[in-house]
């Protein structure tokens, strides 16, 4: 029998969802509702909530002192490339740790992991040093092929779960069919795991969106990204907490529209296989 | 056009030999069936055949030339799997047309025979449905389908029934044997069901771990098995197998006869026992007997109703002539 769920219980339930969805929101629409305050309304105390003068001179200031578009397009260059890029690695990696393991695979998959558990500031000295040497510093392929790099165990393992779930007999009727390996895998295996592929990028493309460490150690001025622009704003002019803010709102904005528009993609590619 | 030869062929996964030497012939339009309990290599062998796994030693042969090391695509095989394995992304008519596609035929060619196979197997009504909104008895069909738009040198079934339902087994059974008939293309078909392999071959090869135990046409094995473990699998319901003293009385280590050829007398029966369990099925009664002295069970098969119920005593009379003599290694004497 299913549960009985009564009107008392959906709304405390409704209501509970609400309060926990608000609360983890509340610090990005604090971060919003500053950005459109005065310097001095910004730091008022008691803080003021929604009754302060609605101002968009934060966002002209922003905008006049630095190159906005620049910052974003690095943004999209690097996450969209690193995204890309580790598609085409670890579709083929996935692909083989799935329907031809080896007695390792399961070792080479937890190997992968482990290299995330690495904390990155460990290999800062010998990663910085590499990209002087090969003059990568400040270049966006030098940050796109990190990005990827760092990305690529989560990018195997999500893509190696989806493709579990696909039956290996349907790749052996393609084989039998007359499929070569790159058939297969064009025809056959990867439109049957688009909706795991697209949340894989999807999630990729956010992450590398918001990675921080890695832009902020090896950029200055020509590769810098968005994170970049909202570091430019933390501290060397003293603490200027409503410019701050319209900055990181600025850096923030397109990933949510995308994340809003997708997030349906990504919840169904996220449990993928559990509700089959 | 599709005749298949497996010469000295092995199998090994890692240190476990699944399929020691093992040489088989398939004739060209032969309907041949691999029947054997769970696990005793059917399947493999079929896929070995397939190409779908490498044969550790030996050669296949496919209409004369060696395919030991070809892919499955360059067998020109087509297969028929358990769990149907139809692309569940594209509609039947994709599905049908794959194969097609990945030779490059031109798409007139593609049309004109995937209409004509939609039309063999009823299905054009469903031609733009997806796989998800067919019945299992469709999907079949579909998998099936796409087998036969290729023209292969031989189909492949790998227990292409066992997920369907009774009633839809039965007739699935006689599409395939039809099919057979109008194609009169070379077809193996694997399954432990042994009524299948009865019904569909012109030849069965019985399998158990791997050897071959014995390969004819069904009413061979049926008359003449060649070891008690044949003479056990084939027919239903089984053999009775009988061993020590009944069976020294005829020279043999184990004697087998079949439940038809047990009749029931009123008195005085070579045999007695008590029924255990009677099953009347009208037009036919099993009795499995118990306490006969014999074995566990002697099963008996009589024709028509006949009254005796749990625990009747009964009499019974082995037509001698149909007996089957086995010797201590359970090979067949005579």
């Amino acid at each position: 029998m299913a549960r009985l769920v009564t009107p008392r219980r959906k709304l405390i339930n409704t209501t509970a969802a609400w309060a926990i969805g608000l609360l983890i929101f509340f610090p990005i629409l604090w971060t919003i509702l500053t950005s459109f305050k005065s310097e001095a309304q910004a730091i008022a105390a008691p803080p003021i909530f929604l009754g302060f003068d609605w101002t968009l001179e934060n966002y002209r200031v922003v905008m006049e002192r630095s190159d906005y578009a620049r910052f974003l397009w690095n943004s999209i260059i690097i996450a969209g490339f690193s995204t890309v890029l580790g598609c085409i690695v670890a579709v083929p990696a996935a692909w083989s740790m799935a329907f031809v393991p080896s007695r390792r695979t399961k070792d080479i998959l937890l190997w992968m992991l482990s290299t995330k558990m690495l904390p990155a500031v460990g290999v800062l000295y010998p990663i910085y040093l590499l990209f002087i040497q090969m003059g990568l510093l400040d270049s966006r392929a030098g940050l796109v092929i990190v990005m990827m790099l760092i990305n690529l165990p989560i990018i195997v393992w999500m893509l190696y779960t989806y493709f579990k779930e696909i039956p290996g007999e349907i790749l052996e009727a393609a084989r039998m069919d007359g499929a070569t390996l790159r058939q297969e895998l064009i025809y056959v295996l990867t439109p049957m795991a688009i909706p795991g592929i697209a949340s894989t990028l999807l999630l990729n493309f956010i992450l590398a969106w918001n990675e921080a460490f890695w832009t902020l150690n090896l950029t200055a001025v020509n590769a810098a990204p968005l994170t970049a622009f909202i570091a430019s704003y933390s501290s060397p002019e003293g603490l200027f907490f409503a410019k701050l803010s319209a900055a990181s709102t600025m850096a923030i904005a397109p990933i949510l529209i995308l994340g809003w528009f997708s997030q349906k993609q990504l919840v169904r590619g996220l449990t993928f296989g559990a509700v089959k | 056009m599709g005749q298949i030869e497996l010469k000295q062929v092995t199998k090994s996964f890692g240190e476990v030999e699944v399929i020691p030497p093992l040489d088989l012939t398939i004739k060209d339009g032969e309907f041949t069936v691999f029947v054997g309990p769970s696990g005793c290599g059917k399947s493999t062998l079929l896929r070995l055949i397939a190409g779908l796994e490498d044969i550790t030693s030996g050669h296949i042969e496919i209409d004369g030339q060696d395919a030991t090391d070809l892919v499955p695509a360059k067998r020109g095989l087509a297969m028929v799997f358990q769990s149907y394995a139809l692309y569940p992304h594209m509609s039947v008519r994709k599905n049908i047309a794959f194969p097609l596609r990945m030779a490059k035929m031109e798409q007139a060619e593609i049309d004109r025979r995937v209409n004509a196979a939609a039309e063999v197997l009823n299905l054009a009504d469903y031609i733009d449905r997806r796989p998800g909104q067919l019945s299992g008895g469709q999907r079949q069909r579909v998998a099936i389908g796409r087998a036969i738009v290729r023209e292969p040198a031989a189909f492949l079934f790998d227990e292409p029934l066992s997920n369907l339902d009774a009633a839809l087994r039965v007739g699935m059974r006689m599409e395939i044997s039809e099919l057979h008939k109008k194609l009169d293309t070379t077809m193996i078909y694997v399954t432990h069901d042994q009524v299948e392999a009865m019904t569909m071959a012109d030849k069965i090869v019985v399998l158990q771990a791997g050897v071959i135990e014995q390969v004819g046409s069904p009413l061979e094995l049926y008359r003449t098995p060649r070891n008690t473990f044949v003479a056990g699998f084939i027919g239903s319901p089984k053999m009775n197998l009988i061993s020590g003293e009944e069976a020294a009385k005829h020279n043999a280590a184990t004697i087998g006869i079949r439940p038809e050829h047990i009749d029931v007398v009123a008195e005085g029966g070579m045999w007695q026992g008590t029924v255990g369990v009677a099953e009347h099925l009208g037009s036919d009664t099993f009795f499995h007997i118990n306490n006969t002295g014999l074995a566990d069970t002697i099963t008996v098969r009589a024709i028509g109703d006949i009254s005796l119920t749990h625990g009747d005593r009964i009499h019974l009379n082995p037509r001698l002539d149909e007996l089957h003599k086995f010797d201590a290694q359970g090979l067949r004497i005579g």
